[in-house]
C-alpha cells in the first residue's frame, strides 16, 4: 500500500540534516503568510449582501465596510483602525471564500 | 393439533424482512460493489454464530406519509455472534431500507445492543451505512444519535468498540465512530464527512468530489480518522477479525495468549541500523525480527507515518508496540504523531496491554505550520499517556534520544518500568552540532579557523555526551544491551512485570490536553 519507491530526501531537524522520506501531509501544508492590517480578507466563507463603504471614503474605527452572510448570521465588517478605503475587491451578492481579499485600506 | 401452521407463518414473515428494502434496492446496493448488511455480518462472524434479535421491528413515524411505509427491521441488523470464538455484539445499518435511514426505532435497535455489549462486556462491532437521519422522524432522529453516542462513552474503555465505515456516514453520524477505539474504511465505499460535497458546493462555491473529501484514503491518511485502510471489504473483515485476536473481551481481562513463536525474521537486529546516525532505516523491521512469528499488525499505517504503533505478541501474550520511525519525516514528534500515539497508549492501558517504545527520534517538527496548530498540546498528550498508563511499560533507546523527545518517550522519569538503550543510543538535550554550537560558541568564534574547532568540539561532545553511558551512570538507563539481546531482554522485563501494581491517587477523572 505504501510507496515504497519513495526517494530519500535531506531533512534539517536543527543542526543535523537527516536522510528520510516526507509525508504527503507534510508536502502539501500551508506556508505561513504575514498578515497585512491593511488587507481585510474573510475570516468565513460566505455571501457579501451589502456593502456600506465607498473606495476613497475616510472611516474611523469600528465603522462598518461591508455585511458578510456566513452560517445563517449577518455578520458585520468592521474598519480595525482610522483609514480611507483604497479598494473594494467584492461586489454585493458577491459568494466568496474564506481568506478571500475584500477590502484593501490605507 | 399441530404446530406446522404456526411454525410455517413464522417463516415466512422471517423471509419477508429478511429481504431487506427488496430486490430492486439489493441489485442497486451490489452495483455499487457493496454486499448487503446481511451479507456482512455472515462474513465477518464465525460460520452459523449469528443469532439476530429485533427482525420483526416497526417504525412508528406518522407523518409525512410514513404511516404507510413498512421499513424491514427498520433498516439495520442488530444481533450476536463470534469472531474464532469470541463472542461479539453487532448491528449493521441496512442501505436498502430507506438508504439506511437513522429513525428512533433504528436507533433503538443499535442501542439495545450495545447496552447488551456493555452487560456483557463483549467487544461491539457497528458496520455504517447510512443516508443520516430520517428527516421524517425529526427530532426523534436526532435523539436516537445522541444516545447512541453516550452509549460510545460510557462503554469507553471497558469493552473494544470497532466501527466499519462501509458507505456513506455522514454529519452527526460519524461521530459514533470518532468515539469508538477503531475505525475501518474500505476504498470507493468508505465515505465520512460533516457536510458532503454539495452543501460545500452551495455555501462555499467550491467542489469537490465525496472521495477527496472524505473517502477512506483520506481518513486513513490525511485526518487520522481511520485506523485501518482496506481495498475491499472482505480484506477489510480479515483486519477486524485479526485485530479481535489481539485484543480482550473487555478491560477486565487479558487477550487471549496464543501458543509462542520465535521471530521468523532471520535478520540480525544490529544488521538493520546503519552506522551512520543520520540514516534512516524502516524500525517496523526492528519489531519484526522481535515478536513473536515476526507478525506486527500495525495499525494507523498511512497516518502520521513518522511514528508506528500496533500489536505483536512476545511468547504468546499481546504487547503494544510504540515506535519512532526514520525512515519518514526522520522520525521527528508532531502534532499528529503525538496525537496518534497518545490514543494508543491510552488504549493499551484501558486493555491491560503492556506497551514496548522503541526510541529513535531527533525530537520535534520545527515550523511555523507546527507551533500554529497547537504542537505544545498535541505533544502534551504523549507525556500524559505515557504517565497516566499503569500497565508494564517498556523502552529501547535506539539511536536518537535528544531533548523533549527523550524525555516524552515513555522516559525513566515518567516512570517507566524498564530502560534499556543499545550502545548506539545518544541520550543528550539535543544533537552534538547543535549542542557544540551552544556551549563552544566562544572559543569557536575565537578560532584561528572556527569551523575546524567547531568539528573538534562537536567530536568532543559526541565522545563524552552522545552515548548511553552518561545516562546509565544516574540510573536513568537500567542496561545497555546488545542489539541482538533485546528480545530476550524484553521477554524477561514482561516475564517479571506480570503482576505488576500501579495505583494513582482517587479522581473522578484526569483532564489530558485532549
Amino acid at each position: 500500500m505504501k510507496d515504497d519507491n519513495q526517494e530519500l530526501v535531506d531533512f534539517q531537524i536543527l543542526s543535523l540534516k537527516y536522510k528520510t522520506r516526507l509525508t504527503r501531509k507534510f508536502q502539501e501544508r500551508k506556508k505561513y503568510e504575514v498578515p497585512n492590517p491593511k488587507e481585510i480578507k474573510s475570516v468565513i466563507p460566505g455571501t457579501v449582501v451589502d456593502i456600506k463603504s465607498k473606495k476613497g471614503q475616510k472611516l474611523k474605527e469600528g465603522d462598518v465596510i461591508l455585511l458578510l452572510e456566513a452560517m445563517k448570521m449577518v455578520n458585520e465588517i468592521h474598519m480595525p483602525f482610522d483609514g480611507k478605503i483604497k479598494n473594494i475587491f467584492v461586489e454585493k451578492g458577491q459568494r466568496i471564500s474564506k481568506n478571500f481579499l475584500m477590502i484593501e485600506i490605507e | 393439533m399441530s404446530l406446522k401452521k404456526y411454525i410455517l407463518d413464522l417463516r415466512k414473515r422471517r423471509e419477508k424482512v429478511q429481504q431487506g428494502g427488496g430486490e430492486k434496492a439489493i441489485e442497486k446496493q451490489t452495483a455499487m460493489g457493496k454486499m448487503t448488511a446481511r451479507e456482512r455480518i455472515l462474513a465477518l462472524l464465525d460460520q452459523d454464530s449469528f443469532t439476530e434479535y429485533d427482525l420483526f421491528v416497526e417504525h412508528e413515524a406518522r407523518d409525512f406519509g410514513m404511516d404507510k411505509k413498512q421499513l424491514h427491521g427498520d433498516g439495520v441488523i442488530i444481533g450476536t455472534g463470534t469472531i474464532y470464538g469470541a463472542p461479539v455484539c453487532v448491528f449493521a445499518q441496512d442501505f436498502t431500507v430507506a438508504g439506511g435511514s437513522l429513525g428512533l426505532m433504528h436507533a433503538r435497535k443499535i442501542t439495545k445492543i450495545m447496552d447488551h455489549a456493555l452487560k456483557m462486556r463483549v467487544p461491539l462491532i457497528g458496520i455504517n451505512d447510512s443516508g443520516g437521519a430520517r428527516i421524517q422522524e425529526g427530532v426523534n432522529s436526532l435523539a436516537g444519535y445522541g444516545e447512541i453516542f453516550y452509549r460510545n462513552t460510557i462503554a469507553s474503555g471497558v469493552i473494544p468498540q470497532i466501527s466499519v465505515i462501509l458507505g456513506p456516514c455522514a454529519g452527526g453520524a460519524v461521530y459514533s465512530p470518532a468515539l469508538t477505539d477503531f475505525v475501518f474504511t474500505v476504498d470507493n465505499i468508505s465515505k465520512m464527512f460533516i457536510t458532503g460535497p454539495s452543501v460545500i458546493k452551495t455555501v462555499l462555491g467550491e467542489e469537490i468530489s465525496m472521495e477527496d473529501l472524505g473517502g477512506a484514503r483520506v481518513h486513513a491518511e490525511i485526518t487520522g480518522n481511520a485506523h485501518f485502510f482496506a481495498n475491499s471489504e472482505m480484506e477489510c473483515f480479515d483486519q477486524i477479525k485479526k485485530l479481535i485476536t489481539f485484543i480482550p473481551w473487555n478491560n477486565k481481562q487479558k487477550a487471549k495468549a496464543f501458543p509462542p513463536k520465535p521471530p521468523k525474521s532471520k535478520v540480525k537486529v544490529e544488521d538493520i541500523i546503519p552506522s551512520d546516525p543520520k540514516n534512516p532505516y524502516d524500525v517496523r523491521d526492528v519489531i519484526k525480527a522481535i515478536v513473536d512469528d515476526s507478525d506486527f499488525f500495525e495499525i494507523q499505517e498511512l497516518f502520521a507515518a513518522n511514528i508506528v504503533i500496533g500489536f505483536g505478541r512476545m511468547e504468546g501474550e499481546t504487547v503494544g508496540f510504540v515506535a519512532n520511525q526514520p525512515l519518514v519525516l526522520a522520525g521527528v514528534l508532531d502534532c499528529d504523531s503525538s496525537d496518534k500515539a497518545a490514543r494508543f497508549i491510552r488504549y493499551c492501558d484501558a486493555f491491560n496491554i503492556p506497551i514496548i517504545t522503541l526510541e529513535d527520534m531527533p525530537g520535534y517538527l520545527p515550523g511555523i505550520d507546527q507551533e500554529h496548530a497547537g504542537v505544545i498540546r498535541h505533544g502534551a498528550k504523549v507525556l500524559y499517556a505515557y504517565s497516566e498508563a499503569t500497565v508494564p511499560k517498556i523502552t529501547v533507546i535506539l539511536r536518537k534520544a535528544y531533548g523533549g523527545g527523550y524525555i516524552a518517550m515513555n522516559s525513566r522519569h515518567l516512570h517507566a518500568d524498564f530502560m534499556f538503550a543499545w550502545p548506539t543510543a545518544e541520550i543528550a538535550v539535543m544533537g552534538p552540532e547543535g549542542a557544540a554550537n551552544i556551549i563552544f560558541k566562544k572559543e569557536i568564534e575565537e578560532a584561528d579557523d572556527p569551523e575546524k574547532m567547531r568539528q573538534l568540539k562537536v567530536q568532543e561532545y559526541k565522545e563524552k555526551f552522545a552515548n548511553p553511558y552518561v545516562a546509565a551512570a544516574k540510573g536513568y538507563i537500567d542496561s545497555v544491551i546488545e542489539p541482538d539481546e533485546t528480545r530476550k531482554m524484553l521477554l524477561h522485563a514482561l516475564e517479571v512485570s506480570v503482576s505488576k501494581e500501579d495505583h494513582r491517587p482517587e479522581k473522578k477523572h484526569g483532564i489530558p490536553p485532549f
